[in-house]
């Protein structure tokens, strides 16, 4: 996708090349390069940097018979099956994570014609699929530590700009914003936060802590 | 890129977006390459024997190089000696068993067996799952055009070449960021890494491999 407008920043790469990203946020990195040809370009750069890392490294001694163990482990290994791609309407990653496609999504109305559907990671970070009606605004909030929230369709704008598919948002606590979604489609996007949002309405603040948000 | 110039044997992107290969290459370029090519082995031309012969010869070369460094990146990155031996073993399997899956014209060998030693480290250390992006519908292609193959690893050589160049300092916090020592905000303050001319590579051969298939 050339269109992509929002990038990723060289933190969240390097982090990620690095592999020291939490499993959520690395969902949401992950998403964002398979919908953008410049990141991807970005994220090998960053891989090249630990591949020269490698290439310089001390070495430690194998042990006197580990060639020889190797080998045996290729000889038992199934041969390796490039997987036949699924047709899905979601990127890869996130398709992996929800096991099909958008309509196979178990969406809970969390108010306001918004929808939303937690995904299971192994780390604190939550990780969600957010639906957002046409003309819907998110509910005004502020963060606490990080928050990425990728488009996968539709668009949504903030005070200062325009997100459309694959456009990437990365957000920290400084920013205080109130996202709308488009007119027209449903706004579907992938978020990931390091901790539970922060609500400024009193209806959501209340019902904060039993709907999971 | 206003002011383009014109490498030997490498490609230049003209304001246009028409790609020019310059032609001429001078002896003392050619030289310098050929004594460069001398000093490292062709770790690409190891991997393609291993792929299409299943040479154990050339594995055993590739082996006795990248097994030892691989098996130290895991002690840094806090893996047990035991531990360390027995993932490097593993990664230095799945370089054989996903030896197609390996494109020359977007990585070096040495970075490809990096994004396994580090998918094989979360998975071992860390007990999380790995998203990775999705795999081009296209994949590596099998006779990737040679002159692509040689610009990717003059630039990764290059890039090797600014990494000892920097200074101790920022080179040790970039040791430290990829051995998992940093965390995304420490990283952050990470600033000046020489990465722009092979970025710019990989997205070249990108480009190439979405208008081949297009």
């Amino acid at each position: 996708m050339s269109d992509v407008q929002h990038h990723l920043t060289d933190a969240l790469l390097m982090s990620y090349a690095s592999g020291s990203l939490t499993e959520g946020y690395a969902l949401v990195v992950a998403t964002h390069v398979s919908m953008c040809d410049e990141c991807r370009a970005r994220l090998e750069s960053f891989e090249a940097l630990g591949g020269a890392l490698v290439d310089e490294a001390d070495s430690v001694a194998m042990s006197d018979d580990a060639l020889e163990a190797t080998m045996a482990l290729i000889d038992a290994a199934p041969v390796f099956e490039r997987p036949e791609p699924v047709a899905s309407d979601l990127p890869a990653p996130v398709r992996d994570y929800i096991g099909g496609s958008l309509s196979d999504v178990r969406w809970r109305a969390i108010g306001g014609g918004v929808r939303q559907a937690m995904i299971k990671t192994a780390d604190r970070t939550k990780v969600r699929l957010l639906s957002i009606p046409g003309g819907t605004a998110i509910p005004d909030h502020g963060h606490r530590g990080l928050e990425l929230t990728l488009v996968l369709k539709g668009a949504f704008r903030d005070e200062d700009d325009r997100f459309g598919p694959g456009d990437i948002e990365v957000a920290t606590e400084d920013l205080d914003h109130t996202p709308v979604a488009e007119e027209g489609e449903t706004c579907i996007c992938l978020a990931a936060t390091d901790a539970p949002l922060r609500f400024h309405g009193l209806i959501p603040r209340i019902a904060q802590p039993f709907i999971g948000i | 890129m206003s002011t383009a110039i014109a490498v030997p044997g490498q490609d230049v992107n003209t304001d246009a977006g028409i790609t020019l290969r310059s032609l001429s290459m001078d002896a003392k370029a050619k030289g310098l390459m050929e004594q460069r090519a001398a000093a490292n082995e062709d770790w690409v031309a190891l991997m393609s024997r291993v792929r299409d012969h299943q040479d154990r010869a050339a594995f055993a070369a590739l082996f006795s190089h990248f097994a030892p460094r691989v098996k130290a990146f895991l002690m840094k990155s806090g893996a047990s000696e035991s531990l360390a031996e027995e993932c490097a073993q593993d990664v230095m399997a799945t370089l054989w068993t996903k030896s197609h899956m390996f494109d020359p014209t977007r990585a070096s060998v040495s970075t490809w067996v990096f994004t396994i030693a580090r998918n094989r480290k979360i998975d071992a250390l860390r007990k999380q799952r790995r998203p990775e992006p999705e795999d081009l519908p296209w994949g590596p292609e099998a006779e990737p055009d040679q002159a692509d193959v040689l610009a990717l690893r003059q630039e990764s050589d290059k890039l090797k070449a600014a990494i000892s160049d920097l200074p101790d300092k920022q080179r040790d916090l970039i040791e430290r960021a990829y051995y998992g020592d940093l965390t995304h905000s420490e990283i952050a303050e990470v600033t000046g890494l020489p990465l722009g001319t092979i970025k710019s590579r990989i997205r070249l051969a990108l480009d190439r491999l979405r208008h081949a298939m297009g």
